[in-house]
């Protein structure tokens, strides 16, 4: 946010802040440790809100519960902001001297009034009201996010409408106040570090602009393309149409991860060639033309990794890899010197030290100093710089050493794939406690709170819909059909149903998700999906 | 009120140490202006990352004008404070505590450095050292207590636990120091699965209803045993190298690295033994863990090595 793409906060600010929010995330969950710290502000007297469909077990942390409609974020958000707004506590100094465009903002929220966004949200008026009001007194506030904020067809609109908040309240930028993407991969901050995002190079810097680009070309001595290049959902529409024939996945399992899956196995099918470099056999790598046995890249190498707070820290091999698998870096030099290009080998090490010659921001993270700090967050421009705890403290500057922060309003639009008499119940997806992802690694142990992979429904539902707990169901959407068992989970409420996305083989939840995605991001709407449920 | 992370340097308190004045930041305990000082202190139920409980009394120490010994864990350190860490009467108080517990649990897994301290205390006093008895004496002695009680108390021999894949428990292990039940509860976990039930000899570490542990609240992230002092409970991994005979401390390897799920940042330090991870711990001073880890951090390591 603000030109750097990483959370602002630490996690040790939600020991100690007075406000905690948690939107879209089920961290008790998803992210237990992070939850440890909460539960210490929690104790340190912070009030906590929750804003989930479910009543998750985080929610049962919660102060206060807010069981949001699925994808009506941004009206919550909006009326949050106009409760703030003709309550007359938003915070005027900072948004004076900081941010820009708050009118055409206060415009943009004016007609969300509590009683309609009750009605698109399903949140009680007073409960918005309450939040509202807490949000922008507290001296302190952790407004805290995860997939439930980004796996819509508007995933960067939500998360501009929570910054739009941060704004509004002056949340940002101090020690406390702040906002917090949490991660959901223990790499997936460092993936975008290096520049794995399709318009910018290593260091968030941009690929588009000349001087920077230049730099890289002369280190690297080769030309870069200078457009950017596709994200996964217009790489996958490059490929139905045939501009993409060639596909390399790397440490990924879209056959079964991605939404609509049905229609991604049929793309990687009609592909001339797969490759995939991954430390098992997917389901993906089975489909390949040649697959690269990696190694595991957080035990049987070296490296680094960056987490949710800008940390990064060091991964140590403590284990030899099995059989032919072999270290990433050595497999992609080995396959650049095949088509012609005269790599030197490189230890970790000496990559991550070229890295920190083109990356300010990780300028000062040597391996002695990540070692001796156990880890440093960026920006971490010198061998001298501590790093830094808090982002944009700047703002908070006088005079102010940038420009003004620009408000974005943003507008609600309900999930692409719309309820109807046909498909009335509402399913959302998540994660639980002891499994991960689509199962590759968690699958290995055998967990003694492990289900299996069900439909979990509300009991009354499930009564009205015939079905007895455990029975086989059969759950459409507009793309497929899977039969599954059932659950009943009184943190349900009628019309709304959840599965999770860890059994793949089993309970293959992607073929009923819709891979509307987000223009901005790129990011699919995993968690609003219209079904069907019927008994067999 | 805006609160700051910035705390007020902290003044400096001068103390006598075994003779010798010290000084150290007010607020800190005895115990840790003793480590500070070199002095190090046996200890069982404290963990750095725990809130001192005081069950054990082994790190007691004698303070002048204290009509009792004071647990060194736990006790903030006062002006001109005069400590005897190694008076006869601490060493006495120890020697007790440690033979107290060895009398009625089996302590043959406690670190090498509470070994080398009930050595010590032993050798201190070695014209007691006959006092131990066979195992099976004491549990009749016991059971003549609880005529009307037929639960064995949970301090005597007993078998071993063994419910999942995941961990064992053996009880008979157990010194009740509550590490456990602070690691699930208030101090990291917050799920309170674990709690000391029963009274007197029939005090023990217990689930709701004495459920067994995977029909409990448990969630399996294994933080009780990362604090247990005695082994008592255990990787299921380890209790089976050591059933075979297999666990040889001598030839294993510790490596820090990265949790390789979600995106906080866990620390991880993986013990290996002929090229397996057999233990998971956390650093207890890694700011992001503070020891403590979730079932995925420290049983989802298996599929590394289903070769």
């Amino acid at each position: 946010m603000f030109g750097a793409g990483g959370g602002t906060s630490s996690y040790e600010e939600i020991e100690t802040t007075d406000l905690i929010v948690l939107w879209g995330s089920n961290a008790r969950e998803a992210h237990p440790i992070f939850f440890h710290h909460l539960a210490r502000g929690m104790r340190n007297g912070a009030k906590m809100y929750t804003i989930d469909p479910r009543r998750t077990t985080s929610a049962e942390w919660a102060d206060t519960w807010l069981g949001i409609d699925v994808g009506s974020d941004i009206a919550l958000s909006n009326a949050v902001a106009r409760e703030i707004i003709v309550s007359g506590f938003a915070n005027d100094g900072f948004i004076a001297h900081s941010t820009s465009g708050f009118d055409a903002y206060a415009a943009s929220v004016d007609e969300w009034t509590l009683e309609r966004a009750e009605q698109v949200t399903g949140v009680p008026g007073t409960a918005i009201k309450e939040l509202a009001h807490d949000y922008a007194l507290a001296d302190t506030a952790q407004l805290c996010w995860t997939l439930g904020i980004t796996e819509h067809h508007n995933a960067t609109d939500n998360v501009l409408a929570l910054i739009n908040l941060a704004l509004l309240t002056g949340h940002v930028g101090r020690y406390g106040s702040g906002l917090v993407p949490l991660r959901g991969q223990n790499n997936v901050q460092g993936g975008g570090d290096m520049g794995a995002l399709p318009n910018k190079l290593p260091g968030f810097q941009d690929l588009e602009d000349d001087e920077l680009r230049g730099k890289f070309e002369a280190t690297w001595g080769v030309d870069i393309p200078d457009k950017s290049g596709l994200h996964l959902s217009l790489m996958f529409e490059a490929m139905e149409c045939g501009d993409i024939k060639a596909l390399y996945v790397i440490g990924e399992n879209p056959a079964q991860s991605e939404a609509d899956v049905s229609r991604t196995r049929r793309i990687l099918d009609g592909l001339d060639f797969l490759v995939v470099q991954d430390i098992f056999l997917t389901k993906t790598a089975e489909m390949a033309d040649v697959v690269l046995p990696a190694s595991a890249s957080w035990a049987e190498t070296e490296g680094t990794v960056t987490s949710s707070e800008r940390r990064v820290q060091r991964v140590r091999k403590a284990l030899d890899p099995p059989g032919s698998a072999r270290d990433d870096i050595d497999i992609l030099s080995d396959i650049a010197r095949r088509l012609g290009h005269n790599w030197a080998p490189q230890t970790p090490e000496e990559a991550w030290d070229e890295l920190r010659s083109l990356s300010p921001m990780h300028g000062g993270m040597s391996y002695r100093r990540l070692e001796d700090h156990g880890g440093l967050q960026w920006p971490c421009p010198d061998e001298d710089h501590p790093g830094t705890q808090f982002l944009h403290g700047w703002l908070w500057e006088n005079p102010l050493p940038r420009d003004p922060v620009p408000f974005f309003p943003v507008e609600w639009v309900p999930p692409v794939d719309e309820l109807s008499d046909h498909y009335p119940i509402r399913l959302t997806t998540g994660r639980r406690l002891d499994s991960y992802n689509t199962g590759v690694q968690s699958g290995g142990y055998r967990s003694p709170i492990r289900d299996t992979g069900a439909l979990e429904l509300a009991p009354e539902e499930g009564t009205k819909l015939g079905l007895e707990e455990g029975e086989r169901a059969r759950v459409s959407s507009r793309r497929g059909s899977i039969d599954v068992p059932v659950l009943f989970n009184k943190n349900l409420r009628p019309g709304l149903a959840f599965m999770t996305l860890h059994f793949p083989d089993d309970v293959d939840v992607n073929v009923l998700t819709i891979d509307a995605w987000d223009p901005k991001s790129g990011t699919a709407e995993f968690k609003a999906t219209a079904v069907r449920v019927d008994k067999i | 009120m805006s609160k700051t992370h910035l705390e007020l340097p902290s003044s400096l308190i001068e103390i006598e140490i075994d003779g010798s004045v010290v000084t150290a930041p007010k607020g800190s305990t005895i115990l840790e202006a003793c480590r500070g000082a070199g002095a190090e202190q046996p200890t069982l139920c404290y963990l750095e990352n725990l809130t001192p409980v005081n069950t054990c009394r082994v790190c007691v120490v004698e303070v002048v004008g204290s009509r009792a010994l004071v647990p060194a864990c736990s006790r903030p350190i006062e002006p001109n404070m005069e400590i005897s860490t190694d008076s006869e009467r601490v060493r006495h108080s120890r020697r007790m505590v440690f033979d107290l517990l060895e009398s009625s649990v089996d302590l043959s897994l406690v670190d090498d450095s509470t070994r080398s301290w009930m050595e010590r205390y032993r050798i201190d006093s070695p014209s007691d050292d006959d006092s131990t008895e066979p195992s099976g004496e004491r549990v009749d002695r016991v059971k003549s207590y609880h005529v009307s009680h037929p639960v064995l108390p949970a301090t005597v021999a007993q078998p071993v636990k063994i419910e999942d894949d995941l961990y064992i428990r053996d009880y008979a292990k157990c010194i009740l120091c509550y590490k456990c039940v602070e690691a699930c509860g208030p101090d990291a976990q917050n799920t309170f699965a674990i709690a000391v039930g029963g009274r007197g000899f029939e005090s023990r570490i217990t689930t709701e209803f004495d459920v067994v542990l995977p029909d409990s609240a448990c969630v399996y992230c294994g933080n009780c045993i990362g604090v247990c002092p005695t082994g008592a409970l255990m990787f299921k991994s380890e209790f089976d190298l050591r059933a075979a005979g297999r666990w040889d401390e001598s030839s294993q390897t510790v490596t820090t690295t990265v949790c390789s799920y979600c995106g906080v940042g866990c620390n991880l330090e993986l013990t290996v033994q002929d090229n397996e991870i057999v233990k998971v711990t956390s650093p207890l001073d890694h700011d992001v863990t503070s020891g403590h880890l979730c079932i995925k951090g420290r049983f989802g390591y298996q599929h590394v090595q289903n070769r």
